[in-house]
């Protein structure tokens, strides 16, 4: 026997026929498939867009097409290699200052940039008045517009940084070089490079960066420029930045946020394929009769498959589009959200990739899911037609696994592709799929614990409700697992932006310090502690710094570890200047994990020394290794007796080496203090005198540092809970969904129920109760989930205790408790409204 | 005169929880081209598993079935829904229209599953023969029970098939529609030549047709004609 005559067109004809009955159902899927493709869309495509537009305005970023830096002035070898590149075209002094503004008795930590030449040489200097950005050149100073807001200062007000004090020509809205995040600690100040000298500022322990900016010859290769000049630099602590590495840096730091965001859009977009799945399962219920008359009439089992395949498939197709242009809506807002965290304006555009990107994943993951539910079509017995017919054949055990494989392969694939790393791949796949088996674990094991422990005496209505939770096509399974992601996906975001918080914020306590002082001379040391004092203020803590570099590691040479390409040395070690303290002691923020911790050295012999553990893995050392750091012109060696672990996140200064007591006392040396200032006001006017008589002295105001981490947190937070509440989103449409699809059930029953006596308010009661104990298992498993999750977090990523917030419980908890209940109820109204007689009439027809 | 149907020795037994139950004992009867055939007996004697097992719908455990000189045993259930859609047409008690189908896309379905070119055309033909070409663009829901069953006439007359099996065709219906879908039933039948195979337990029906058998608890008791 052959084959019947109908092609494809036929079936793509039936699904059509059946499809425009179906409209309600399918667009209720399609609407689940849209908001998921959405979230990944607008993600994928905006992060895109960034890095594009980052590599196409990377000029502009750097304001020159490469710049050489070094933290000292440049040496003849450097000096050389400038003049063989054809001089620099302009360069740069910065450093951090505090900066005092007579008019007002304001003071702020700024970046003080002294510029020369015609930098920027792409990108503009926005300066109001415009004029400003070649008069400042004169005689004056470009001041950060948000600092002239702030501290209320107008063009031809005064600025003084150290000994020089300088009309404010204008307000600098934007300079090539200058970041966002970090001008919002320290904004910076453009003055002429001639003035810098005069300042007085450039002394020892001030962290000065000397930048000369570079024009390329056209065509000049830039890659082939890092390749050959790149490590002569190095030998000498010098740097060379292109605008193509600039480029990739900012991206790479963009990068890792816009993937954590794509993975909790793929979350949204796994949510609605559940959802998907579910209503599929009863869709395909609902269409047994018409499949097993379909059969009857000549259909075989694989068109009778394929119709509702063709079917899926096009609403997935449909979703994605959808998804794509939603995506595409979307992806506007984010410039809004994120504000000044991003550094280029970015366009945002419809490109072929993003809907290539919302088709491919609207097709593929409804038909993936779909998959399952419609293997029941190939199992339908025409037999069905005559009489109701006991289903004995069960799906293929070889069918179910290799979906259910197909599925875990392709949610893997698409996450390596966005992750681009095998392990991270690995642990979100097995981490989702562990909390998608809890979730299933607990729907089904509440389900069978109902059953078994049924309360019998209780009154008719909750009666009625709780079976409603386990009876056949119950939705309880489906909700939990979609309620539960969602609740999870935003109480474990919201745990993890507490936890951050957490670490960096400062104790409130008198013995934490809220204030640093940098840069304190050592002949000025004791003046600025009677000043201190003078104010009624304690000072808690002393540090002397001493800068050195490395000069040997385990005996060997830096110069010669650079030259060894096989070396895994990292290149912070060989070139940094490091601040060094010596103490007696550890403090709050370290703990050892290896060796001994020395207080005091006096004998003779290497000096025994402390390194943290970022130290120890970079330069490859252990305890006992040598190592001997050049400061200032004198070697001392050294031996690591101790690695510790140091806290980085805590706001204060912690160091990668120190050196016991009784050694470094008599070296050429800077300090730093740390004090608690009561309130604003006392803050403001000892930050006044301090600027005042020691203008070299950099202020930090930790609590106002903590404030911006705290904006930072809040916007990031913004963009991430706006991703999380689309999880919310398609859990809504999977539940409108479910409801949708159980509707005809649900209708039928209560009009029998109603026949049979039950009043309208007994009904809408038993749908209330049945929603709200799906809302609360949902949500609750959703936040305890958040809760395990965190703490693994806090354990393995953060390093921290976690002590949940009550946020989540109390408020989380309960909204999406009742936003559940509210739609379910909403959604059921119509079961009420039609009078039994009319439903039961209908069902007769 | 050939055989259009031929059951030799057929049983059928289904499991019922712990139970086998034996539903058809060794039935043997046989249907020639252009016959009317009337299955009758009381509920539960197996009339319509006997009906479902002739038009290949579900497996027999024991005999053999010939539908249209083919051994259903040797039939897959693809090879067997092929056999359906060229000689076999189908009228059910509760008519089984497609609910999402208009009611000349449902005429059309088993001319479209043969590849027939002009099935629309064909199809409103059909309906106007069973006097429904101004309700072609309904769905089922919006025609009555009567009109469904025309429909489901049309739709089972529509592959010209050999043989039709009608399960109840008038058993949802009032006894004037009833009489007039019998009168459709028959005119068709004779114009087309297929044999008529009814599963009734309406005993004037079943006295229309050219043979019939009564079936009692899975057994043949009488047959007539």
């Amino acid at each position: 026997m052959g084959k019947n005559n109908a092609g494809f067109l036929w079936l793509l004809k039936m699904a059509w026929r059946d499809g425009k009955a179906s409209y309600g159902k399918l667009l209720l899927f399609v609407f689940s498939i849209t908001l998921g493709v959405a979230a990944v869309v607008s993600v994928h495509s905006f992060s895109r867009l960034l890095k594009e537009n980052i590599a196409l305005q990377s000029k502009s970023l750097l304001g020159a097409d490469y710049v050489i830096e070094s933290d000292k002035p440049v040496n003849d070898k450097v000096q050389g290699i400038m003049d063989s590149l054809g001089g620099s075209d302009a360069k740069e002094i910065n450093f951090l200052s505090m900066a005092a503004f007579p008019g007002n008795n304001g003071t702020k930590l700024m970046e003080v940039r002294g510029v020369e030449g015609g930098f920027p040489f792409y990108g503009d200097l926005e300066t109001d008045p415009s004029s400003a950005k070649n008069s400042y050149l004169d005689n004056g100073a470009l001041v950060d517009a948000t600092t002239m807001l702030q501290l209320n200062l107008k063009t031809g007000d005064s600025i003084k940084l150290g000994a020089v004090t300088l009309p404010i020509a204008g307000a600098l809205e934007n300079v090539p070089g200058s970041t966002s995040v970090f001008g919002a600690i320290a904004p910076p100040v453009l003055i002429p490079f001639q003035f810098i000298e005069n300042t007085g500022l450039v002394q020892t322990g001030s962290r000065i960066e000397y930048k000369y900016y570079f024009r390329a010859d056209e065509g000049q290769d830039m890659a082939l420029l890092s390749e050959k000049v790149e490590p002569v630099l190095d030998a000498e602590e010098a740097d060379l930045d292109t605008h193509l590495s600039e480029a990739r840096r900012l991206g790479r730091r963009y990068e890792n946020f816009g993937k954590f965001l794509n993975l909790v859009g793929f979350i949204a977009l796994l949510l609605g394929c559940v959802g998907i799945a579910s209503g599929m399962g009863i869709y395909v219920q609902m269409k047994i009769k018409s499949i097993a008359v379909l059969k009857c009439l000549g259909a075989s089992k694989k068109q009778s498959y394929l119709i509702f395949f063709v079917q899926i498939a096009c609403m997935g197709i449909i979703g994605g589009l959808l998804g794509t242009l939603i995506g595409y809506g979307l992806q506007q807002l984010f410039p809004v959200l994120l504000g000044d965290l991003i550094p280029v304006e970015v366009e945002i555009t419809l490109s072929l990739q993003s809907i290539v990107l919302g088709l491919s994943l609207g097709l593929a993951m409804s038909v993936l899911f779909a998959l399952y539910p419609l293997m029941k079509t190939l199992y339908v017995s025409p037999l069905q037609a005559l009489r109701v017919v006991q289903e004995t054949q069960t799906r293929s055990i070889r069918a179910t696994a290799l979906v259910g494989l197909g599925i875990i392969l392709f949610v893997f694939g698409f996450s390596y592709w966005l992750l681009d790393d095998l392990l991270r791949s690995l642990f979100f796949v097995g981490g989702l799929l562990v909390v998608f088996l809890i979730l299933t674990a607990v729907a089904r094991f509440f389900m069978a614990l109902l059953k078994r422990f049924f309360p019998y005496s209780w009154g008719f209505v909750p009666r009625q409700s709780l079976k409603n939770l386990f009876r056949p096509q119950n939705q309880t399974l489906v909700l939990v697992l979609s309620i539960g992601i969602g609740t999870f996906l935003i109480s474990t975001l919201y745990f993890t932006k507490d936890m951050l918080l957490e670490k960096a914020a400062i104790e409130d306590s008198a013995n934490s310090a809220n204030m640093i002082l940098m840069d304190i001379q050592s002949k000025q040391m004791e003046a600025v502690s009677n000043t201190i004092e003078a104010s009624g203020l304690p000072i808690i803590d002393k540090i002397p710094i001493v800068t050195m570099r490395v000069e040997t590691l385990n005996g060997r040479h830096v110069e010669d570890i650079r030259k060894d390409t096989t070396s895994q040395v990292g290149r912070w070690i060989l070139n940094h200047e490091f601040r060094v303290t010596y103490r007696d002691s550890l403090i709050g923020s370290e703990k050892v994990l290896e060796g001994e911790w020395v207080n005091n050295f006096n004998s003779e012999g290497d000096i025994p020394i402390s390194v943290s553990s970022d130290f120890a893995n970079m330069a490859k050392v252990n305890i006992g290794d040598p190592v001997s750091f050049n400061v200032q012109g004198r070697i001392m060696n050294t031996a690591v007796q101790s690695i510790r672990e140091v806290d980085w996140s805590r706001l204060q200064p912690n160091f990668s080496v120190v050196f016991p007591a009784g050694v470094l006392e008599n070296a050429p040396q800077f300090g730093v203090m740390t004090l608690r200032t009561p309130d604003d006001d006392t803050s403001a006017t000892l930050q006044q005198t301090l600027v005042r008589d020691y203008p070299n002295v950099s202020i930090l105001d930790l609590k106002r540092i903590l404030s911006l981490l705290e904006d930072i947190l809040a916007k990031i937070g913004w963009i991430i809970n706006f991703m999380a509440f689309f999880s919310i989103f398609v859990g809504v449409a999977v539940l409108m969904g479910a409801i949708y699809s159980s509707k005809h059930q649900r209708v039928k029953q209560g009009a029998l129920l109603r026949t049979l006596g039950a009043k309208t308010s007994q009904i809408l009661k038993m749908i209330a109760i049945e929603y709200t104990v799906l809302g609360f298992l949902g949500a609750f498993m959703g936040v305890v989930l958040a809760v395990l999750g965190s703490t693994l977090l806090a354990w393995m990523l953060f390093e921290t205790t976690f002590v949940p917030s009550a946020i989540p419980f109390i408020v989380i908890l309960p909204a999406i408790t009742f936003l559940v209940f509210a739609l379910g109820v909403g959604n059921s109204i119509g079961i009420v409204r039609n009078s039994p007689l009319s439903v039961l009439k209908k069902e007769k027809e | 005169m050939s055989k259009i149907l031929k059951v030799q020795n057929l049983s059928k037994t289904y499991r019922s929880g712990e139970h086998d139950l034996n539903v058809l004992n060794n039935v043997s009867f046989d249907v020639d081209k252009g016959q009317s055939f009337a299955i009758v007996g009381p509920s539960g004697s197996g009339k319509t598993t006997l009906l479902g097992l002739c038009a290949g719908l579900d497996t027999t455990d024991e005999g053999e079935i010939w539908l249209c000189n083919e051994n259903l045993m040797g039939l897959d259930e693809d090879g067997r829904a092929l056999l359906r859609n060229q000689n076999v047409g189908f009228v059910f008690q509760d008519f089984q229209l497609l609910p999402t189908l208009t009611a000349l896309e449902n005429v059309i379905v088993p001319l479209e599953l043969r590849g027939v070119k002009n099935a629309y055309e064909q199809g409103r033909e059909l309906l106007e023969k069973v006097g429904l070409l101004n309700r072609a663009g309904h769905y089922p829901s919006q025609l009555s029970g009567g009109e469904q069953q025309r429909v489901a006439l049309a739709r089972a007359f529509s592959n010209k098939p050999s043989i039709l099996f009608a399960d109840e065709p008038t058993g949802n219906l009032d006894d004037d529609t009833g009489t007039r879908i019998e009168e459709l039933l028959f005119e068709l039948n004779k114009e087309q030549g297929t044999a008529l195979v009814i599963v009734t337990h309406d005993l004037e029906l079943a006295k229309k047709t050219d043979k019939s058998i009564r079936l009692r608890s899975g057994k043949i008791e009488e047959t007539v004609g």
